[in-house]
């Protein structure tokens, strides 16, 4: 028999199954993203002990338009990541999912309800605000 | 009217190919239809799992147009499409065509004890008639889990079983919620410890799909959730315990 089972393919996968999957999708990525952003950030500002050339030397690598998106970014993966996470946390533990009763067809299912699709939009949309006043303020400068 | 129904075909020896037929169909004409008209009168080699045809056993599972479906639920018209792609269920071993194994997915079911378990029903005393009696909103906590006709779609479905061999599955996890949340049922702590473990219910990270695909409305992501809530001790299970009624034959 052939083993079908479909690997880190199953999660990068986020359409086919409506908006709680595609909001998985993001977490996924807005984490590992945030996670690589952490180790960066951690190697960037260990240049502080090679004394004050070299960290304003690593400094300016941030100050240039490239370093500027990926702040931009940044801003927006850990307001989606915080925002959505939260959402999870409540669902998780049963929180705003309703209660189990006779299914009745079309059979939508409770745990996908408007008030958690809702809170994945209220998510994506304050990680929009975010990044656009992030944005405005680096590129302001 | 007629479709191009394209289906993955695998033996062991010749492994992975695809074959396209063209099928005839009405407006009504399911997917299981159309592949039966093929094993009927193109292909007799097609292999392929079915029995009720009207969505009650969970034997035609397969991936249609990559999204798990019942082939006997799917009419080929609401989806829209001059091609179908049938595919077997991702994350089952397959044995031929559109068939799968399910030993793991049943294994991982019976993990669960999806039984009651209650030092007063002893079945040896066949002289003794005992029944439960539940109310109405006792019943209710536990009847939508109970509809699950183990089609496997969530499990093909899941983000989780396709990286973690070890997890149990919604599926199976959903059945763990409908036996603990029973109020005939004495073994709640012992059922949590079976899930409470880093293959277990803390893989689930709520992505949903399982529902999005039950064709029972069973909607597993719910019975999931409301049972780690009790493992984080956000919910309790009610003292309110079944009424054991016995009368003698």
């Amino acid at each position: 028999m052939k083993e079908n089972r479909e690997g880190i393919k199953g999660w990068l996968r986020p359409y086919k199954y409506g908006l709680p999957r595609f909001a998985y999708w993001l977490q996924r990525w807005t984490g590992v993203g945030l996670l690589v952003y952490f180790i960066a950030h951690v190697i960037e500002t260990s240049n502080i002990v090679n004394g004050k050339i070299a960290w304003d030397k690593m400094l300016e690598l941030t100050q240039t338009t490239q370093g500027h998106i990926i702040l931009t970014l940044v801003i927006g993966m850990c307001v989606f990541h915080a925002a959505n996470g939260v959402r999870l946390y409540f669902a998780e533990g049963g929180k705003g999912l309703g209660k189990a009763g006779r299914p009745e067809y079309p059979y939508n299912p409770l745990s996908l309800n408007n008030k958690m699709k809702a809170c994945i939009w209220v998510s994506i949309a304050l990680a929009a605000l975010a990044m656009m006043y992030g944005a405005s303020i680096l590129f302001g400068e | 009217m007629s479709v191009n129904l394209k289906i993955l075909r695998y033996s062991p020896k010749e492994g992975k190919r695809y074959d396209t037929f063209e099928v005839p169909y009405q407006r009504w004409t399911t997917v299981l239809d159309a592949l039966l008209y093929v094993k009927a009168y193109v292909d007799h080699s097609l292999a392929l799992r079915y029995s009720c045809r009207m969505a009650s056993c969970g034997s035609c599972g397969m991936l249609i147009n990559g999204k798990p479906r019942l082939a006997c639920y799917t009419k080929i018209s609401e989806l829209n499409s001059n091609e179908i792609i049938c595919e077997p269920l991702p994350n089952f071993p397959i044995i031929r065509d559109l068939a799968t194994n399910f030993d793991r997915f049943f294994t991982n079911h019976k993990n669960m004890m999806p039984y009651i378990i209650n030092e007063k029903t002893d079945r040896k005393m066949d002289d003794i008639h005992r029944e439960f009696i539940q109310k109405p909103d006792e019943v209710e906590k536990y009847l939508q889990f109970s509809y699950c006709i183990k089609c496997g779609l969530c499990y093909a479905a899941c983000p989780t079983t396709a990286m973690d061999k070890e997890f149990p599955g919604p599926q199976a996890l959903a059945q763990m919620y409908r036996y603990m949340i029973d109020s005939r049922d004495q073994a709640s702590r012992k059922r949590l410890e079976i899930i409470d473990n880093r293959h277990g219910i803390w893989r689930c990270h709520f992505a949903g799909s399982c529902s999005n695909v039950c064709p029972k409305g069973v909607d597993p992501a719910l019975g999931i959730q409301l049972l780690r809530s009790y493992l984080l001790g956000f919910s309790k299970k009610g003292e309110e315990k079944a009424v054991l009624y016995i009368s003698s034959h």
